[in-house]
């Protein structure tokens, strides 16, 4: 983890408690997820004892305490999502890749979430990956999604963030 | 553009923009909401414009990247003006002829017409389409003709002008007496009437003083806050500008979830514009009033979406709510009294000011006023954001504007409310959407999440999720609501797995009663509504788990089986293939087989079968 860009975070931000949840919302944009030292130095720099940073961090469900894959499945289970069958998206995605929601494959390339709505619900079930949103989604089309982004990790290994 | 410095010089703004507006001779809109994002609406805009200036049209066609329109099934959507031509399902492909046909030659362009599935005709303008018909559209009208990210174009419709109106010549009892008059309520959830609360934060003591917009939208199902924040944001911020004139705020925050990044954007881009302008910052437009908006972002917690909860998650603390003896217009945010209004409640503001309450009590049903917005979706024809009068009855919204339900399905029941709400059965569907009604009835107008369900829905199954949801969702301060809604998502789950006996129905309706009454907040108390609804509605369904340890709808796993029909099964592989739990086994060209000891009962394989063949007994 660099220091950098937490530096940068908590730019203007020091010793107001009251931007903890700004400045952990902007550490996981940057690192992807809150990493345990970067919650050290935002108890520091804003005067909130580690144990309440903490538990902001694992009451909110937008915040991850471990790294995710390097494509985040993030599948829709709102009620709208719910009854057109986002369940069958979970469990196929849970089948097909090996993982349970908040699990990380082993070669790091796929986690999988699921989130109370994306606000699409017009369109659902959704899948998010990486935040762009596919409609419509079925266990089909799902598993298309996740054979073209293997195939498209083997055309380019040197992305890959094991 | 510089600073506005008086009401005469916002007014001189507007006239200019519209006479900017003039010299174009048609306006292209394109939806570039969630939904149309999502049908990649961004690589047609990409197209159109690159069009526009290829054949040299860039000075004479207005391209207005718009919010959402409202009908995301048929997207990407976009409306041609002059002629109100509306173009559905738009491909990046289609954009040179979009502009070399329909715009340069007036030409229309068959296939990108909207074809109503009942007449089966081609329809070509907005609004012949039955979808728009019947609605109301007061807010979301506005949708169409701004774009999100541009206070020209908001100011250049008369944006603003309601705040001018307030600062120069009304006073904040004024304001206050206006809203209450108008009877506007609540559009969040509770229906609390918006004046009686502006008047108690005006009336409590206190210098310092907060408005606040509710943007959370937990409510999984509904989507209408997002939609309005995200198309017209300049709205919701002069909606909030004047709110905080009478009570007398000098500062504001939007609370908006993490998960809608483009609300977010939105906001703060309007946000940076308004105060570039000055009608946000000190001595707004000449006048003594200093306001100004900060954004935060929600963590994705249901919880938030109470008023205290809110407002310690906006102070950076756990969202956990608090007792209310003392309300939050006296006692909200870091103790302050405090106006906490939900997106759609600020966004009526303007109209009210402007057009004045009579004009807004003129709609609506004896105790709701004005328009309501739903979220419209689940397993009907045309999902979508529909905007109607409160008092408009559910039939008229699910088969008039719906269009009823899919594959010739039967409606089953629709879900109003979100998870606080509850199912209401076809056979009410003569019910009006009003607060008073749907409350009495068991539901409630809720955010205005509208779910339908068809007799594919397993009402006992819809419980169950509903309860999940509430049960992960609950923050755990208090006991009812952590324990209880826990009780009742394990007798649920029994009754789901076959384990159900009759003397749990009571045992259910006993516990609702203890947590409706003994929960610390609003959420708690509503937790057990969807539970309720559908055993007051369905009990036939709970008895069919329990007596029979039948399904009806062939949805809970531990009562169904899976098999194939030989006679419809030709073999194709599909199922096979897309059986993760490699469950079905058989050769291409012959029937297949489910070994009943793998089998998951994802219902996989059944959605996949092009032929009816996987069945479920």
């Amino acid at each position: 983890m660099s220091s950098q860009e937490l530096e940068q975070i908590l730019e203007g931000r020091r010793s107001q408690p009251n931007q903890l949840i700004e400045v952990l919302q902007d550490t996981q944009e940057s690192y992807g997820y809150i990493p345990r030292e970067a919650m050290q130095v935002v108890s520091l720099n804003l005067g909130v004892p580690i144990i309440e940073v903490y538990r902001v961090a694992s009451f909110y469900k937008a915040f991850r305490l471990k790294p995710s894959g390097k494509h985040v499945l993030t599948m829709c289970t709102g009620t709208a999502c719910h009854v057109r069958g986002s369940h069958l998206l979970l469990d196929y995605a849970a089948g097909q890749l090996g993982i349970k929601t908040g699990e990380v494959t082993p070669d790091g390339l796929f986690s999988i979430e699921h989130v109370n709505c994306l606000g699409a619900c017009a369109l659902g079930p959704i899948v998010a990956e990486n935040g762009s949103y596919h409609h419509h989604m079925t266990p089909a089309k799902l598993r298309k999604l996740i054979e073209a982004l293997r195939r498209q990790e083997k055309e380019a290994p040197q992305n890959v963030q094991a | 553009m510089s600073k506005l410095n008086s009401y005469r010089e916002l007014e001189h703004l507007h006239q200019q923009l519209q006479e900017k507006r003039r010299n174009f001779t048609t306006t292209v809109m394109v939806c570039g909401g969630t939904g149309c994002r999502a049908s990649s609406s961004q690589t047609l805009i990409n197209a159109l414009g690159e069009e526009l200036s290829r054949q040299g049209l860039d000075g004479s066609v207005r391209l207005c990247v718009t919010g959402c329109h409202g009908f995301c099934e048929q997207g990407p959507v976009m409306i041609i003006e002059p002629g109100n031509m509306f173009y559905c399902h738009v491909a990046p492909e289609d954009a040179f002829e979009v502009i070399y046909k329909t715009v340069t030659k007036g030409e229309v362009i068959e296939r990108l017409l909207y074809r109503d599935p009942i007449s089966g005709q081609t329809l070509r303008t907005l609004a012949e389409v039955p979808f728009y018909q019947a609605q109301d559209r007061q807010i979301l009208s506005q949708n169409l003709t701004v774009d999100p990210c541009s206070i020209e174009d908001y100011i250049a419709i008369g944006g603003y002008s309601a705040l001018a109106k307030t600062l120069r010549s009304m006073t904040p009892e004024e304001v206050i007496g206006e809203i209450s008059s108008s009877v506007l309520r609540g559009r969040g959830g509770g229906g609390f009437p918006t004046g009686r609360k502006w008047s108690q934060c005006w009336a409590a003591p206190g210098d310092e003083k907060y408005v606040i917009c509710n943007a959370d939208e937990g409510d999984p199902g509904a989507y209408m806050d997002r939609c309005v924040l995200e198309g017209n944001p300049h709205l919701v911020l002069e909606g909030m500008m004047i709110g905080a004139w009478a009570v007398g705020a000098r500062k504001g925050y939007i609370y908006v979830r993490k998960e809608y990044p483009l609300a977010v954007e939105h906001s703060r881009i309007a946000v940076q514009q308004a105060r570039e302008l000055g009608l946000l910052g000190d001595n707004v437009l000449g006048s003594s009033f200093c306001f100004d908006v900060d954004i935060a972002r929600g963590g994705g917690a249901f919880v938030c979406g109470e008023s205290t909860a809110l407002m310690a998650s906006v102070e950076g603390k756990v969202g956990e709510p608090r007792p209310k003896d003392v309300h939050t217009v006296v006692d909200g945010l870091y103790h302050k009294p405090t106006t906490l209004n939900n997106v759609e409640t600020w966004a009526n503001v303007p109209s009210i000011i402007l057009k004045g309450a009579s004009w807004f009590s003129a709609k609506g049903s004896r105790g709701s006023k004005g328009t309501k917005i739903l979220a419209l979706t689940g397993r009907i024809k045309n999902t979508g954001l529909v905007e109607v009068e409160m008092g408009t009855p559910i039939r008229t919204v699910v088969y008039d504007i719906g269009g009823g339900a899919l594959n010739g399905k039967a409606v089953k029941a629709v879900q109003i409310g979100g998870p606080s709400g509850g199912c209401l059965p076809a056979g009410k569907f003569d019910l009006p959407i009003d607060f008073d009604v749907l409350a009495e009835a068991g539901s409630m107008v809720g955010s205005g999440g509208m779910v339908v369900m068809d007799e594919s829905s397993c009402m006992v199954d819809v419980t169950k999720y509903f309860l999940n949801f509430l049960q992960d969702e609950s923050c755990g301060k208090c006991v009812p609501c952590r324990l209880g809604v826990d009780r009742m998502l394990e007798i649920i789950t029994a009754i789901t797995e076959g384990r159900g006996k009759p003397e749990q129905l009571d045992l259910l309706e006993e516990l609702a009663d203890t947590i409706a009454q003994t929960s610390l907040c609003g959420l708690g108390k509503t937790a057990p509504n969807p539970m309720l609804t559908t055993l007051r509605y369905f009990r036939t369904e709970y008895e069919a788990h329990i007596n029979e340890r039948k399904c009806p709808a062939g949805v809970c796993k531990g009562l169904i089986t899976y098999w194939i029909d030989p006679d419809k099964c030709n073999g194709c592989g599909v199922c096979l293939q897309g059986c993760p739990h490699k469950a079905i086994t058989g050769k291409k060209q012959q029937s297949h087989v489910i070994d009943p000891k793998l089998c998951q009962k994802c219902g996989i394989c059944r959605s996949e079968c092009k032929f009816d063949a996987v069945q479920v007994i």
